[in-house]
């Protein structure tokens, strides 16, 4: 490995919009919008959705420009990312469908009033 | 980047291709597939902590309600901005990882050493910082009374919670069974500061205190505030005082919901630990001009790579338990 450009400028630009995505989600976090807090979707609030989407935008920065693997090759891209990608959707999937489940059998039987 | 890919020929590809499979070095390599499996460690941490909470996701504790605290902000209501901040020094030890690293490939040695020195600082301030949120939860800051059925029970003044000593007075005598008094070398569990007939006569000295139960009001999205009846046949029903946070009872609520803390952000604690200790072993390396000597500084961009997937460990867990 030899002498290189360096890289500084891709670095703090990255940081910055890492340092946005944080603000803006904390901004959220505090002020909670009515529209996007009340209104349910695929089992959670938009807001909580959003928070997600920001969440996975800032993995990709982090993952492809801090751990520099958007420089590797295209089959080692793959074998990092496939197993991920596959595997984790898959098991918060089934985990979140059978929580939700186990709520609405057992929920009924709480006791609230005394 | 020319420098991180080998070139290597279609027909080699068949036979197994390089001594650099995929294009990367073997350490780097193995570097990045130990990453996956521990991603998918936190994956089935993380997606066990939405099983539990979706289950309860009725009562689940609601996280600006727990985590409250600033330093140097006594008693002020500051929600999340202390858990971003936590954030800020990891993305930013993060930042410095990478200039070490950019740096490593110019073989600037003091600058490497420069950057890995920072990265180092922002690390140990970050896990010093969460032993600090760790306290806070632990001492717990209003305390709670638990009922026989092991619901939780809070205390509120016009729908702000408030602690139990700002309307219980201790009027009974208590001695902590410790190692030096009672049977030798052996200590009792840590008594509450007030009874539970304590808290029940300060409820009806004063007016204003209100029951909040766990169960959240789905319209609002707010913990239900009782009426004072109501508040004193749920009074009726408890078993004992609850201040602060442990594995088996917390006054947030769910038991599990400090379980989960204690577990996720525990082990995520430990990793930061254990890359402060491969940074620290690594800074001293580039010190003496051990890569410098070797003509690459890729140990440096190995370390640099587990310590940025603990950033991106805090950053999901950072999502799951205090926004979401």
């Amino acid at each position: 490995m030899g002498h290189e450009a360096s890289h500084k400028a891709i670095i703090w630009k990255v940081f910055g919009i890492l340092s946005v995505i944080t603000i803006v989600e904390v901004g959220f976090g505090i002020v909670k919008p009515a529209f996007l807090f009340s209104t349910q979707f695929l089992g959670t609030s938009l807001l909580n959705h959003l928070f997600l989407i920001l969440t996975l935008v800032k993995a990709y920065y982090i993952v492809w420009y801090f751990m520099h693997l958007g420089d590797e090759n295209k089959s080692f891209k793959y074998a990092i990312l496939l197993p991920l990608i596959i595997l984790i959707p898959y098991l918060a999937a089934l985990l979140l469908i059978e929580g939700d489940y186990v709520f609405e059998t057992l929920a009924t039987f709480a006791n609230w009033s005394y | 980047m020319g420098a991180n890919t080998a070139e290597v020929s279609r027909e080699k590809l068949w036979d197994g291709g390089s001594a650099k499979p995929m294009g990367a070095s073997y350490g780097k390599m193995m570097m990045w597939f130990f990453i996956v499996s521990d991603a998918l460690t936190f994956s089935g941490f993380l997606a066990a902590y939405g099983l539990t909470r979706f289950k309860f996701i009725d009562l689940w504790p609601i996280a600006d309600e727990v985590f409250t605290h600033f330093p140097f902000l006594h008693g002020a209501h500051a929600p999340m901005y202390y858990v971003a901040l936590m954030t800020f020094i990891l993305i930013f030890s993060s930042v410095t990882m990478v200039l070490a690293v950019d740096a490593g490939h110019q073989m600037n040695k003091k600058k490497v050493s420069f950057y890995m020195f920072l990265t180092i600082i922002g690390g140990i301030v970050f896990v010093g910082s969460q032993a600090w949120e760790w306290k806070n939860f632990i001492n717990g800051s209003y305390g709670a009374v638990q009922l026989k059925d092991g619901k939780i029970i809070q205390f509120v003044e016009h729908g702000h919670q408030i602690a139990l000593a700002d309307f219980v007075v201790a009027d009974h005598e208590q001695v902590q069974h410790s190692r030096q008094n009672g049977l030798w070398f052996e200590k009792g569990e840590t008594l509450p500061t007030y009874t539970v007939d304590e808290v029940i006569t300060g409820f009806k000295a004063h007016p204003e205190v209100q029951v909040r139960i766990e169960k959240i009001d789905p319209s609002t999205k707010k913990k239900i505030i009782l009426s004072r009846e109501e508040s004193l046949q749920y009074l009726s029903q408890s078993a004992r005082v609850v201040e602060g946070a442990n594995l088996e009872v917390n006054e947030y609520g769910s038991s599990q919901f400090a379980d989960f803390f204690f577990f996720i952000t525990g082990f995520h604690g430990f990793h930061v630990f254990s890359g402060i200790v491969l940074n620290i072993i690594i800074f001293f390396n580039v010190l003496i001009g051990t890569y410098e000597k070797r003509g690459h500084y890729e140990m440096v961009e190995k370390v640099g790579l587990y310590w940025h997937f603990v950033d991106l460990v805090w950053v999901f867990v950072f999502t799951f338990f205090y926004l979401i």
